[in-house]
């Protein structure tokens, strides 16, 4: 038992990290649609709303239907992460003590009850209510689906950035000073911003692919144009505000996790005027610079500055990691104390009556030092400096996927906007173009006919994007998540020390039992899901 | 006038869930998925892992112990 408690096995610590990642990604396949659709579905019945035809009540049926679907495929996916806590994550667990439970208690009342009295009345309520409050009901439900977003991704932005906490050495727990601080983080901001906003192209993706393959088909082409042309101004406004978030989230990222973007940019000698790397050899002169600091000559920390310590813009000095090993050992060896110190005035009692005040004054001079040191605490369990380092190759091309894949979206909505709508003389010059190079057919560029607008190359192109924004969507969350490592809490825990004490053969049966266990129910869920696109807005009755 | 009101949104339930199409379907998909999550994988293989180790009352010493102790070790064993 002690040889247990003194050591942690490395497999234990990579597997419970594999099986995590494998169920966050498996969970976010549904979130990111849930999030887009309902703003396609809420615009349908929006319309639908305003001119009371049966077209666009169908419209809005399907794009409802298909919704819930998604949704009823997404539910509780997301308690497995919950159980992974409790089980693989237990000193994580109870570290975070009440600071991670409470967005997460939060997202339950209230989002999620929302959310499903909502989606009810969305589903059953067609011929019982009145059309204002039956559209309200389907807003409501994607308010829903995004507040359970917001307290989620709360959550998992003081893990990026803890704010608003005090450590109590009592209880092993970090206590919530401030709500307002930890709700309101920039960091949980920014994110929360990127986060929907991403997922909205997800949706718009969705519904253009959809869209296509019916226009590929020749099948209810009224419904494919119009859901199109809703789907592509949403996805387009989505793609800019996603690059614009993003790069709000990067210059946050520069300030409070210089690590995570010197692995995302593979920058080992950080500087002045430093480009943005496109690929190695190709890079954007003063980009990241300009990126991290909205300066073209900002200082960038590289990974090799991050490890020796710098000197910032400002004249303040960043530490070295062997410093802030120093003081986490300080912190730990101070909490050790402490506790030690409790241990023995709640057993001897008697002996220490007399000495009072000066037990007292001991112990609030190791509380002084665990608080001074509690921002290095994690760095004390740290043996080799290079083990704070994430894996950079990871970072850096799962960035330029998503970066790349969000400007291939915002060129891929841009031209698709020009087709489906006859925007004076820009709509003409496109369909010319597109006609010299061979990509459209001569006859369809003088037509304004919206169902020949688009040609078949696209509407097959966007059948594509489909994977292209699931593989966008989930880079995000492998720079967000690798690009943490090795912290589960940023610079207070580190993995090794926040997973429990199993042992790796256990922990590898039960990644092993998600991967077949999600396997079939992914293939059984998008079996019901293709058989309802298949179905049209037929299958609405 | 609650009664009322309780039989109306129940009624309201009831026959919408009578008249699901698709949503039987997913409605069978998500009670399968609820029992696969909470009666097998939770029961069989997500205890919580403080609670069988610790006494109630005594989780913080055991955290402590279980933080303090690898900060201590040589953590990594190959």
């Amino acid at each position: 038992m002690t040889n247990l408690l003194l050591s942690i096995d490395a497999g234990t610590v990579d597997w419970s990290r594999a099986q995590f990642a494998l169920t966050a990604i498996y969970h976010w396949l549904f979130v990111p649609l849930t999030l887009g659709l309902a703003v396609i579905m809420g615009i349908a019945e929006t319309i639908y709303y305003k001119k009371r035809t049966d077209f666009w009540k169908h419209t809005a049926q399907f794009w409802q239907r298909l919704f819930g679907v998604n949704f009823a495929m997404g539910v509780a996916t997301g308690i497995i992460l919950e159980f992974e806590f409790g089980t693989n994550w237990s000193n994580y667990s109870w570290f975070v003590g009440d600071i991670f439970g409470a967005p997460l208690a939060v997202e339950g009342i209230v989002a999620f009850f929302m959310e499903s009295t909502f989606v009810a009345v969305m589903f059953f309520g067609w011929k019982k209510v009145s059309a204002g409050f039956h559209l309200a009901s389907t807003w409501l439900t994607g308010l829903g689906a995004t507040i359970s977003a917001w307290w989620i991704l709360v959550a998992n932005a003081w893990m990026q950035y803890p704010v608003g906490c005090a450590f109590n050495p009592d209880t092993m727990r970090n206590e919530m000073t401030s709500f307002l601080e930890v709700a309101l983080s920039p960091f949980a901001v920014e994110k929360f911003c990127h986060t929907v906003i991403s997922s909205w192209i997800i949706g718009a993706v969705f519904v253009v692919a959809v869209s296509c393959w019916y226009l590929v088909r020749k099948r209810h082409t009224q419904l494919a144009v119009q859901s199109i042309r809703i789907a592509a101004i949403v996805g387009f406004v989505a793609a800019l505000g996603a690059g614009a978030t993003g790069h709000k989230s990067g210059q946050t990222v520069a300030q409070v996790q210089p690590m995570k973007l010197a692995a995302m940019e593979a920058l080992y000698d950080g500087g002045h005027e430093i480009g943005l790397k496109v690929v190695e050899g190709i890079e954007v002169p003063y980009g990241l610079s300009m990126m991290a600091t909205n300066t073209l000559d900002g200082y960038v920390p590289g990974i090799n500055d991050l490890l020796d310590g710098y000197v910032k813009d400002d004249g303040t000095v960043e530490p070295s990691v062997d410093e802030k090993i120093e003081r986490g050992k300080l912190a730990i060896q101070a909490l050790a104390d402490y506790r030690r110190l409790r241990e023995e005035v709640k057993v001897n009692s008697e002996k220490f009556a007399t000495a009072t005040d000066s037990v007292e004054e001991i112990l609030n001079s190791q509380l002084s030092i665990i608080n001074s040191n509690m921002p290095y605490f994690g760095y004390g369990y740290v043996k080799d400096k290079a083990d704070v380092v994430p894996p950079v190759w990871i970072n850096f091309w799962a960035f330029r996927a998503m970066v790349g894949l969000g400007c291939l979206f915002i060129a891929f909505f841009g031209l698709v906007l020009v087709l489906i709508f006859d925007i004076p003389m820009v709509s003409l010059l496109v369909r010319r173009l597109l006609s010299a190079v061979g990509l459209l057919d001569e006859r369809a560029a003088d037509r304004t006919a919206p169902a020949d607008a688009m040609p078949a190359w696209l509407c097959w192109a966007a059948v594509l994007m489909v994977p292209l924004a699931y593989i966008a969507s989930e880079s995000g969350w492998l720079v967000a998540e690798f690009g943490r490592q090795p912290w589960t809490i940023q610079d207070m825990l580190p993995t090794w020390a926040a997973v429990s004490d199993l042992s790796a053969g256990s922990v590898a049966l039960t990644f092993f039992l998600f991967l077949i266990l999600f396997t079939t129910m992914l293939a059984v869920e998008i079996n019901i899901l293709l058989k309802q696109i298949k179905k049209g807005p037929e299958g609405n009755s | 006038m609650m009664t009322n009101f309780l039989y109306r949104t129940i009624h309201f339930y009831y026959d919408g869930f009578r008249h699901m199409t698709v949503g039987r379907t997913l409605w069978a998909v998500i009670i399968v998925k609820l029992i696969i999550i909470f009666l097998v994988l939770k029961v069989f293989f997500f205890p919580n892992y403080i609670s069988e180790h610790s006494d109630a009352g005594s989780e913080p010493d055991f955290v402590a112990s279980e933080l303090i102790d690898r900060a201590e070790s040589d953590v990594l064993t190959p």
